[in-house]
């Protein structure tokens, strides 16, 4: 196999005294889906934000393209395409659609290339053209989460982070959005992490699958042979 | 009666009798310790009957009895907006800068003392809304950089000969400088502590301005500060320019009108970039905003700077149109009324800031006669605004003019 686009070595970081990831290694591969399962609590939002740096890593290392990326400035890995849709969406509720989404390129001068990308983002979700004038927090619930996937997308992600992307949401805007998070994959060739609490659909999608537990990687395989794991099934498939 | 009318009328009685217990301490208590109630009771029937109009008025409309009038004012009001759109957008323009040029000469020196009070605040509150209103960050303190900038001409032009010209981009970079001084230590606070420490970093300010004697000449102040002055042509003998003071009242507004006309420009262009939409980003979700990849820590750094610019040149301002600085004018109370101008105004909304600069400067003039129950109306005032229209009196326009997009 080719070089990982993204490695985590033996990480682990703290909330204060309160250690939330004991040691992670994981390795993404490029342009597969790769899922992190797990249950409330087991580390898998403090795992998205070590690799982007909003949480600090307190030992080991997170590799991007080769690059040790734990010890630099967060602001800067946008820019080198890592990109993450943060758990409960965390849109910008009191600046519009459209601000919305050129925050999401905030880091890129390209005027031209944004304005392709916009319309493409709206492409996507027609619906965000439509509400493009109003604030992102008269959004719905699917439709904000449209919106930061979107906004996402502005930035040209290589590697996209995936935090609980169905969290809240109806089974059919679910089945949409992964639709979307698929074809995201399929025609950019981008890198995708899901971390999903609904096992089942991100197995599905993915390619492969680390499950986490109290801060540590408990189990690491291909998708389809952690959808037929007894355990799995028996733990995070509701059997 | 309904049981809604009768409890909006016991909840009127019991405002009532609160607003007597109030009252009473501050105007019957008398110095030499004798109790009076005819001065407070006078005030209080006078309010009492106001209020109990307002009450009665404010039930019929909730009843509906004034729903025909309402339509009329609304056809009336939509006419007015159609007549006012019919003039294009420059006339008004150029009908503002002509009001805004000409008033001096349609009044007294008072008058003009009193616009020029009203710019000084206007060019605080739009500097102060760079900090609080743009990217979310509470100072209390922000009247130290007006002291700063206050000082900086001051010293500079007494001690070194410096023009007035020369010292305001000065006192902008000293404020500035001051602002990346408080903002360094604050950066990783949140709410309450931010707070505090600006609080403090206001009354350091303040103290040092009080006793470091030798630089600042502490509480006595600094006397005899020159004027702003431009050099105007001269034809005898031969063409040569002589140096002109602009020591009048009506000078020192056309000087104060070009900083706060500067101060609204620049904090509008500020506003529509793309660092002011950073800085909301910021104000909404910070972690979000890094996460787009913005450098919180420098945007947040530069608030505070951008902010302190304009504070530093109304402070250099003051210094020349008084010719006279002390530490007394830049007190916490002052940073209170520019952060109510502020959030009266609109959070973030530069006609709300200019409208609520209005408010709290002319509107204590007017009334003078009430100088005594000022900060009693002020509480009021701002706690009613705060029911009725809590985003201030000209909310922020939030309809994606910041975006690329403008179709
Ligand atoms: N900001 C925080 N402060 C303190 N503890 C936290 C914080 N965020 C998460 N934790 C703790 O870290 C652990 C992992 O949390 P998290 O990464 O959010 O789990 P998950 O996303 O898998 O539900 C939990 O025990 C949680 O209580
Ligand atoms: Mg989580």
């Amino acid at each position: 196999m080719a070089e990982p686009i993204l490695e985590m070595q033996g990480v682990t970081a703290h909330y204060g005294r309160i250690q939330a990831l004991k040691g992670i290694s994981l390795k993404v591969f490029p342009g597969e889906i790769v899922t992190i399962i797990g249950a409330n609590g087991a580390g898998k939002s403090t795992t998205l934000m070590t690799i982007c740096g909003i949480v600090r890593a307190t030992a080991g290392e997170v590799r991007y393209r080769g690059e040790v990326i734990s010890s630099q400035s967060p602001d800067v890995l946008p820019a080198r395409g890592l990109i993450q849709v943060p758990e409960g969406r965390r849109i910008f509720p009191r600046l519009t659609v459209s601000e919305n989404l050129d925050m999401g390129a905030f880091f890129r001068k390209d005027e031209d290339g944004i304005r392709r990308d916009r319309d493409l983002v709206f492409e996507l979700f027609p619906v965000l053209k439509e509400r493009r004038r109003q604030p992102g927090g008269t959004l719905s619930g699917g439709e904000q989460q449209m919106l930061a996937i979107g906004r996402a997308i502005m930035g040209r992600p290589t590697v996209l982070l995936l935090d609980e992307p169905s969290l809240g949401l109806a089974p059919l805007i679910v089945q949409q959005i992964f639709r979307i998070v698929k074809s995201i994959s399929e025609e950019n060739k981008t890198t995708i992490v899901l971390v999903e609490q609904n096992a089942n659909l991100a197995l599905n999608l993915a390619s492969r699958g680390y499950v986490l537990e109290t801060g540590s990687v408990v189990l690491e395989d291909d998708a389809r042979a952690l959808l037929e794991n007894p355990d799995i099934r028996k733990a995070y498939l509701g059997e | 009666m309904t049981r809604e009318s009768r409890r909006a009328w016991l909840t009127f009685a019991v405002a009532l009798g609160w607003f007597f217990l109030l009252l009473w301490p501050l105007t019957g208590i008398k110095a030499d310790g004798s109790l009076t109630f005819d001065q407070t009771l006078a005030i209080f029937w006078r309010v009492a009957a106001a209020a109990a109009v307002l009450v009665v008025f404010w039930r019929l409309k909730r009843k509906g009895s004034f729903d025909g009038a309402g339509r009329g004012l609304a056809t009336a009001r939509a006419a007015l907006a159609r007549g006012i759109s019919v003039v294009p957008a420059w006339i008004w323009w150029i009908l503002l800068a002509a009001g805004a040029l000409s008033y001096p000469l349609l009044t007294n020196r008072y008058g003009q003392d009193v616009a020029v009070t009203v710019l000084v605040y206007i060019c605080l509150g739009l500097g102060l809304n760079v900090v609080v209103g743009l990217a979310g960050l509470l100072d209390l303190g922000y009247i130290a950089f007006y002291g700063v900038g206050a000082y900086t001409y001051a010293l500079l032009s007494v001690n070194y000969g410096l023009s007035f010209w020369l010292c305001l981009p000065l006192a902008a970079a000293l404020a500035a400088i001051a602002g990346c001084i408080i903002g360094y230590p604050t950066l990783r606070m949140r709410g309450d502590y931010l707070a505090i420490v600006t609080l403090g970093f206001g009354e350091i300010v303040r103290i040092i301005l009080n006793n470091w004697m030798e630089l600042t000449n502490g509480p006595k102040g600094i006397i005899s500060i020159p004027p702003p002055s431009i050099y105007v042509p001269e034809l005898e003998p031969t063409l040569h320019f002589v140096p002109f003071e602009l020591r009048k009242i009506t000078y020192a507004y056309y000087v104060i009108l070009g900083l706060a006309v500067f101060t609204v420009v620049a904090v509008h262009r500020l506003n529509f970039s793309r660092i002011g939409r950073a800085w909301e980003a910021i104000r909404e979700d910070e972690t979000a905003a890094e996460l787009m990849g913005v450098n919180t820590f420098l945007l947040k750094l530069l608030a505070y700077a951008m902010g302190a610019v304009f504070g530093g040149l109304a402070g250099a301002f003051y210094a020349a149109r008084y010719r006279f600085v002390n530490p007394d004018p830049f007190t916490f109370i002052e940073s209170a009324m520019v952060l109510a101008m502020v959030v009266l105004g609109g959070l973030g909304s530069i006609p709300g800031i200019i409208l609520g600069a209005l408010a709290l400067i002319a509107l204590p003039e007017v009334f003078r006669g009430f100088e005594l129950y000022r900060m009693l109306a002020f509480g009021g005032a701002m706690t009613v605004m705060m029911l009725v229209r809590p985003a201030g009196l000209i909310p922020a326009k939030r309809m994606g003019q910041r975006s690329e997009e403008r179709d």
